[in-house]
């Protein structure tokens, strides 16, 4: 784009999403891709970013809404910056997810779907992953562990801290491309 | 792009060469070709790792050797898995470290890894792929393909005869032809309820056109199975060909796949193996020049259960709340944007182009009376081969646990099978002798399903496994019915009192009875099933229950309020 470099991420984010609403707005069942990529750009699809699709493909907020609270695959609250996603499905869960999982809800003192105040982590208890034969497995963003138990939960939670703390004694500015929590919640730019 | 046959069994006979080495015995000491299994759990495993570590050494080393992605083998719980051809001697558990000895040892010495070879019950070492007890009571039909060729290449797909069924039926058959071959061979949905597929299809041949669909129904929602997703990923072209058939049998032009985001490497197999057929005009306008015109674009679920249920899966397809409806009218009526559609399940679908390739009465020949062919299914829970299996139709449930699973880790007992998820119920040890049939597993209060197999032991709990899946419901129930929205919410309380140590046998009759309301008033099948596991669990394991209630004691010592 010519005049990217004006334009900040956030502005960008929007345009992107410009983008997308007009290549599959249109299409039959478009907007749960749209919604999907939405997303994927903002990081959850807050009631502004619900308001401007909705309003850009001519359909009723209620509709975008509805559609956007039906399926798990979609969050409407900003999510930290690792979601920890442990997997419930039956083979996990007879293989002690459960237990997995209460120890990630006392370690990082939050309940499912909620994120830690540092904005770092979110709980989530999600289906099946797939690989049911490494369980109780579990995903950060979109690393699988597997065979987990729950000993290792304290390790694995500190060795995502840890790379935070390096990253951030690496880093000068907060780098551009990911979005951070609550830019999905500001207005859109135009 | 690709005209004719001619064309196509052109590309056949180039790839042949590279398919027949991978399917040659011998010269195991000189392998040739290098397989590494790059489906989902192979990868959480460290596979691709593993493969782009093969492809480097083998690329520094100057050898002439080729390093292929695979789909699943099925031996899921040993992964990542390394195969090496001509001989097809298997790898199992290969980590970084171990690439530089499979280079060095098998590739330039001429040696066999010994320390990364299959060791069975026994501890007897086993090299061979096939010569595994694992695969003795398996028939791969549908899942030939996948572990034997690179799923993001057509060509390898062509050189297994891949898309000659659908070249045949263009150039020879007519689609009524196409509709009774599938009805004679008996293919039945394998999505779990078991309906007769030939029949679905005469359905919504015998609509008027010109606008019909076909939907592949790729929305594995049983939390436990991967059968769908394994073929998507090993095998995707035979799901797109079944599809094409299935177009040209009923007189649609289009075809969508729906398929759950939650499964980011099928889907992306499935985009590339779209954007290949397209590439040789395998889908598009006036396909090898038959006039007929096809092509099929992908639906993306977001993660609801409901959307396995066709009605609520075409909506969810449309872009809506995938919330279902009454039926009739049935889909094959009226579908997609309200024409008539045909919804297949993956496996189902993928079945069609063998069946046209060996004819009906070959497929029909395969498994019972009235279940024919094969079904695969994935094997987890407390089994020690976990993986995926297809087996022949009518083999029993105990051969499948105990000859190709392994049987239950040391030391353990198995108490129940479950079979189709939350809407099957569990089969009692003492009864895996059942065969694998539809009819004999309805018998007994439970469903085929899609083929999730989740193998439960003494350690296991029965009135915990009833609540987990009624929870389950209770969560992915959509909220159109009040049966299934309420009714389940109500189950899941009185699970609770009893698995806390507060339930009476007011409660379990109460329980046994809304169980029967929620099967009967329900819309839908999420709804009309969502009670078989309270319902299998108290027709089998009762005495669990009266443990709880009465006694106050978790048997199996799961109930944590409940143990002293």
């Amino acid at each position: 784009m010519a005049d990217g470099g004006k334009l900040s991420p956030f502005e960008l984010r929007y345009r992107s999403l410009d983008k997308i609403i007009e290549k599959y707005g249109d299409r039959p069942g478009g907007l749960i891709r749209v919604l999907q990529k939405a997303q994927d750009l903002f990081g959850y699809l807050s009631r502004e970013v619900q308001i401007y699709v909705a309003d850009k493909m001519c359909l009723p907020i209620a509709h975008v809404h509805g559609v956007a609270t039906f399926y798990s695959g979609f969050v409407t609250a900003p999510r930290g910056k690792y979601t920890c996603s442990i997997c419930m499905g039956t083979a996990c869960y007879v293989k002690g997810a459960q237990d997995v999982f209460d120890r990630f809800k006392e370690v990082l003192g939050i309940g499912e779907d909620e994120t830690t105040e540092d904005r770092l982590f979110t709980l989530r208890a999600t289906r099946c992953i797939g690989a049911c034969s490494l369980a109780p497995v579990l995903a950060v963003n979109e690393d699988v562990h597997g065979h987990v138990t729950v000993d290792e939960v304290v390790p694995l939670i500190e060795s995502y801290r840890a790379q935070e703390t390096r990253e951030d004694g690496d880093r000068i500015a907060d780098e551009p491309d990911r979005p951070r929590a609550d830019q999905g919640a500001a207005p859109p730019p135009y | 792009m690709l005209t004719s046959l001619t064309g196509l069994e052109r590309i056949r006979e180039r790839h042949r060469p590279l398919i027949e080495e991978r399917l040659r015995d011998g010269d195991i000491d000189r392998p040739t070709q290098l397989l590494v299994c790059t489906s989902t759990a192979c990868i959480s495993s460290g596979g691709v790792e593993i493969y782009n570590a093969l492809r480097k050494e083998v690329k520094e080393q100057g050898l002439e050797v080729d390093v292929v992605r695979t789909g699943c083998f099925g031996f899921c719980g040993l992964g990542p898995v390394v195969v090496t051809h001509p001989g097809a001697v298997l790898y199992c558990r290969v980590r970084p470290g171990h690439v530089t000895d499979i280079v060095e040892k098998h590739l330039k010495n001429r040696e066999i890894v010994e320390e990364l070879l299959y060791e069975d019950a026994e501890g007897v070492r086993r090299s061979i792929l096939y010569d595994m007890p694992f695969f003795e009571k398996q028939r791969r039909i549908v899942l030939e393909n996948s572990g034997l060729i690179d799923p993001e290449d057509i060509n390898e797909y062509i050189a297994r005869d891949g898309y000659f069924a659908l070249a045949d039926v263009l150039a020879r058959w007519t689609p009524e032809q196409v509709v009774d071959a599938v009805i004679k061979s008996g293919l039945r949905g394998r999505g779990g309820a078991g309906f007769p597929t030939g029949r679905k299809w005469a359905f919504a041949a015998a609509e008027p056109g010109p606008q019909k669909y076909i939907v592949c129904n790729g929305d594995e929602g049983d939390p436990g199975a991967f059968m769908d997703r394994s073929l998507l990923e090993g095998n995707p072209h035979a799901v797109l060909e079944g599809m094409l058939i299935a177009g040209y049998a009923i007189g649609a032009g289009e075809g969508y796949v729906y398929v759950r985001a939650e499964y980011p490497l099928a889907v992306k197999r499935l985009e590339i193996a779209i954007r290949q057929a397209k590439r040789l005009g395998l889908l598009g306008n006036d396909i090898l020049g038959s006039g007929f015109s096809f092509d099929i674009d992908i639906a993306l679920g977001a993660g609801a259960f409901v959307c396995g249920e066709e009605t609520a899966l075409l909506r969810s397809a449309m872009g809506f709340r995938g919330e279902p409806r009454v039926r009739p009218p049935f889909p094959a009526q009226k579908g997609l944007f309200d024409r008539p559609t045909i919804i297949n399940n993956v496996e189902t679908l993928a079945n069609v182009p063998t069946i046209i390739r060996h004819g009906p009465e070959w497929y029909a020949a395969i498994g019972t009376e009235k279940s024919k062919g094969t079904k695969i299914f994935s094997l987890a829970g407390q089994i020690k081969n976990t993986g995926l299996i297809e087996v022949p139709m009518g083999l029993s449930l105990r051969s499948i646990i105990y000859d190709i699973g392994g049987g239950p880790p040391p030391g353990r007992r198995i108490k129940a099978v479950q079979t189709g998820g939350p809407s099957g119920g569990a089969v009692p040890e003492k009864l895996l002798d059942v065969p694998i049939d539809y009819e004999s597993l309805k018998d007994l209060g439970t469903i085929m399903g899609s083929g999730g197999l989740i193998v439960l032991d003494n350690t296991d709990c029965m009135v915990d496994i009833a609540k987990f899946y009624m929870k389950f419901a209770a969560d992915e129930s959509c909220g159109r019915c009040t049966p299934c929205r309420v009714g389940i919410v109500r189950m899941v309380e009185i699970l609770e009192k009893i698995t806390g140590g507060e339930g009476t046998m007011d409660d379990l009759r109460e329980l046994e009875e809304l169980a029967y309301d929620v099967k009967d008033a329900s819309l839908c099948g999420l709804g009309q099933t969502a009670a078989n596991p309270v319902l299998s669990t108290m027709k089998y394991f009762y005495d669990e229950y009266l443990a709880h209630v009465c006694d106050r004691r978790c048997p199996a010592g799961v109930c944590t309020k409940l143990l002293h």
